[in-house]
């Protein structure tokens, strides 16, 4: 480490961690919006008033005796997700893909007993997953089906798009792959892939996997430089809304695309982490300073959006994985 | 911007206050900045023999009061079946033993530690002037003329003191000389020449001090009192001045000792040189006073050695702050390297490292067990908390028996602590895999031996303690932390695939 590499990081314009603490989240978002976003059951109920879509809740655990016939209360549910309200990082969350007699199978094919599933219930409701160790509820919820066209970019796991929404402008976008390496679920420092996305268009701009550039999924082979996601401004529209469906004035979307229903909110995230700088390999710094020397903001989300797809412009870095070089194409090929 | 200076300035004036106060304790109490800074210090054992004749008896023996270049510390006696008082008298300090009745040879000590001070002793109150002194003819003659020499020749009262040492101490003396010298010995011939003189004396009896010497006497010496103060003269060679080895032990007043009911006296002195360490020295000699008010050191020791570990925390702390903050190092739980830490200070960390390790990893081991039997977490974790105690008990008696006295220390450990660090590696392994736990076990144990190195530094040790003021500096500092807002360490190799490009 070096005095240059400092130097090269605030020439990025890089997010640090401290600056990101004390400069954004405790500047704008007040403590008290929190639990909106902390508790995902209250991000779901919020949600619907705001008329944003999310999965659909098919079922809330909150005491204990529930556990005891979740047999019969989870009846005729084929496939769906089971969530901690307050977990956080995705920690606790299982996914039920099928039926198997009376046991329960997983997106990769282990199968889980009646007993399994009883005590990841209980251990949710006894706070093992939640921020601080507190008692949780726990919310079962529909899956989502992911759209065809990311079938060839995910390994299990339905990819998500992470959109960084600054005073209601959304400001950098990704969307995250899982992979073999992070066991199927979306975390980048568990291995998924993280692709940059272009605010203004919805287009790859750039690739990592454990900060290491690359051009192909690392499973399924598919060249990641050709992704664009569909219905790229409602999606914005939706990260965007929910500044005023929260209040807080940094966060983080995690949005999904389903095939039959298009985007929906899958949860909120008031401290969102900072790696998305890495897979768009630019800094958040330069977008959080244009946003704030804003004169008169936006009132809308629609206004926003467009405004944000004009300024955001995505640069330099999607150059390169545009037009690849020829060693890089025989490798697609090859894949 | 605003808020931003009156926090710096706050900032600055907690510092400021925490090291403003270090030093008033530090010049008021003497307690030294640093560990292990020695002092010397005599020892002086007086030792007073007498043979009693059957009846009451009253030892009366001067003792230092303020001795010029010395300070008293200490002051014991040993005698056995007498009583023991200090009184002033006169001006100075005699020690009283009295006894309804003694017989036969009597033995009585007086002890005194005396610590070299170069202070300049206070102005001394003016005496009365010198009673009129009576000669004998032919002395009379003998000691006018001898005056008039010394004082031909001198013009203070300290030249005429020594004109009239040279004089009386000459190799060979003249007639007048040898005539008073036949009637008094030399330095009571000196004491009366000069008070008929007109200046103020008073005899003074010196020990010179050597380490290790016994059966010493006093050398008798005499003071004269000019312009504010006494001045000391050696009789035998007229230098001036107190040497740094004379501790002058009678100033003035009445004899050395004084026994009656008793007989055959005889006083004789022994020494020792000692080093103590000065802060033994200045907790000795600690005043009440504003700042000892608050003093830890009046507590009970075991609350004291309570306060010892307490007063490291903060500093511990700035290093887990530190460790996060600015080097962005990731530990499992905040402040659980602190806990770990504190448990090395009680079991060396060598010793603690290997049983820490133990018993988490043998923890972790039976906790993939009950993983299985499907419990509430906060049953989970009681279980745990007691296969720890089993665990610390069992390395305990092992330890024991293979001859490591220290085995017993691992109940430092927090066992609440491990208990939960256990499930939490548990959990953060079968969520994120093995190399996540080894990271942020890893990170928790590197802050930890360098929170334990920092606290077992013996100037830190000795700084938390004496001066407990000087943790608003390390408050301070941990504001300032908080403040921070640039890169983690770790995050300039975080984002360094970013700069990939520049290349």
């Amino acid at each position: 480490m070096n005095w240059r590499a400092l130097l090269s990081l605030r020439r990025y314009g890089i997010l640090g961690m401290n600056a990101r603490n004390i400069g954004y989240i405790s500047r704008y978002n007040e403590r008290r919006l929190y639990p909106l976003v902390d508790n995902k059951l209250k991000t779901k109920l919020l949600a619907a008033e705001h008329a944003i879509p999310t999965p659909d809740l098919r079922l809330v655990v909150r005491y204990q005796h529930q556990i005891r016939n979740i047999e019969q209360l989870l009846a005729g549910l084929q496939e769906f997700a089971i969530k901690p309200a307050k977990g956080a990082g995705g920690k606790g969350i299982l996914i039920i893909s099928g039926r198997k007699g009376k046991d329960f199978v997983k997106p990769s094919g282990a199968v889980l007993s009646l007993t399994d599933l009883k005590r990841h219930l209980s251990n949710i409701l006894a706070g093992l997953y939640s921020l601080g160790g507190s008692p949780d509820i726990a919310i079962i919820e529909d899956l989502i089906e992911a759209d065809d066209r990311f079938d060839r970019y995910s390994y299990q796991g339905v990819p998500d798009i992470r959109i960084v929404v600054f005073k209601g402008y959304p400001i950098m976008a990704m969307l995250r792959l899982a992979t073999r390496a992070s066991d199927g679920k979306a975390n980048l420092h568990q291995g998924a892939v993280g692709v940059g996305l272009d605010i203004a268009t919805g287009r790859c701009l750039n690739a990592v996997q454990h900060s290491r550039r690359l051009r192909v999924h690392p499973d399924t082979g598919a060249s990641l430089a050709s992704i664009e996601i569909p219905d790229w401004e409602s999606l914005l529209r939706l990260a965007a809304g929910c500044y005023e469906m929260t209040g807080l004035g940094y966060l983080g979307a995690d949005i999904v695309l389903d095939k039959r229903r298009g985007p929906q909110l899958l949860e909120l995230n008031a401290r969102p982490g900072l790696a998305i700088q890495l897979a768009s390999g630019v800094g958040l710094l330069p977008r959080l300073r244009h946003i704030e020397a804003l004169q008169a903001p936006h009132p809308t989300p629609e206004a926003r959006v467009r405004y944000a797809m004009e300024a955001f412009r995505g640069q330099a870095t999607d150059i390169r994985i545009h037009a690849p070089a020829r060693e890089e194409v025989a490798e697609t090929l090859s894949a | 911007m605003n808020s931003r200076l009156t926090f710096h300035i706050a900032v600055m004036l907690i510092a400021a206050i925490g090291v403003a106060t270090a030093w008033v304790r530090h010049t008021q109490t003497q307690i030294p900045l640093l560990p292990g800074a020695q002092q010397q210090v005599w020892l002086v054992e007086s030792r007073v023999d007498f043979v009693a004749d059957g009846g009451p008896v009253t030892v009366s023996l001067s003792i230092p009061k303020a001795p010029p270049g010395f300070r008293l510390l200490t002051e014991q006696t040993a005698s056995p079946g007498y009583g023991f008082a200090v009184v002033e008298d006169r001006g100075a300090r005699r020690g009283d033993w009295p006894i309804r009745s003694a017989r036969g040879p009597q033995t009585l000590y007086y002890k005194a530690q005396l610590v070299p001070d170069p202070a300049p002793p206070p102005p001394a109150a003016a005496p009365e002037p010198p009673a009129a002194v009576v000669w004998e003819e032919p002395q009379a003659t003998a000691a006018r003329q001898l005056l008039e020499r010394a004082a031909a020749t001198s013009s203070t009262p300290q030249s005429l003191t020594r004109e009239l040492i040279k004089l009386l101490t000459a190799v060979e003396p003249d007639q007048n000389t040898a005539l008073l010298l036949s009637a008094h010995p030399p330095v009571l011939a000196l004491d009366k020449l000069l008070r008929q003189a007109g200046v103020p004396t008073r005899m003074a009896m010196g020990l010179t001090l050597e380490d290790g010497r016994r059966n010493q006497r006093l050398v008798p010496m005499i003071e004269i009192f000019a312009d504010g103060h006494w001045h000391l003269f050696d009789p035998r060679n007229g230098r001036q001045g107190v040497p740094d080895d004379l501790l002058l032990w009678h100033q003035g007043g009445r004899s050395l000792v004084d026994v009656t009911g008793g007989s055959r006296t005889q006083v004789r002195f022994s020494m020792l040189s000692q080093t103590v360490p000065l802060l033994e020295l200045a907790r000795t000699e600690a005043a009440e006073g504003a700042l000892t008010l608050f003093d830890i050191h009046h507590l009970p020791v075991e609350e004291q050695n309570l306060f010892r570990i307490l007063l490291l925390l903060p500093l511990a702390s700035l290093v887990v702050v530190f460790a996060r903050i600015v080097i962005g190092l990731p530990t499992a739980g905040t402040f659980m390297p602190v806990l770990i830490a504190l448990a090395f200070l009680q079991t060396s960390l060598s010793l603690g490292l290997v049983s820490f390790l133990t018993i988490v990893s043998l923890g972790l081991l039976l906790r993939r067990y009950l993983s299985h039997l499907n419990l509430l977490l906060i049953a989970r974790i009681a279980a745990i908390v007691v296969i720890v105690v089993f665990l610390i008990g069992v390395l305990s008696v092992l330890g024991y028996r293979l001859g490591f006295n220290t085995g017993m220390t691992v109940t430092f450990f927090p066992i609440i602590i491990i208990a939960w660090t256990i499930e939490r590696m548990s959990i953060l392994w079968e969520e994120e895999g093995p190399r996540e736990v080894l990271v942020q076990g890893g990170g928790s144990l590197l802050v930890a031996i360098a929170a334990y190195l920092l606290m077992q530094w013996p100037v830190v040790a000795h700084l938390s303690f004496n001066f407990p003021e000087l943790n608003l500096v390390v408050l301070a500092l941990i504001l300032l932390i908080g403040n921070y807002t640039g890169y983690r360490l770790l995050e300039l190799y975080r984002f360094h695939t970013i700069m990939l490009e520049d290349r």
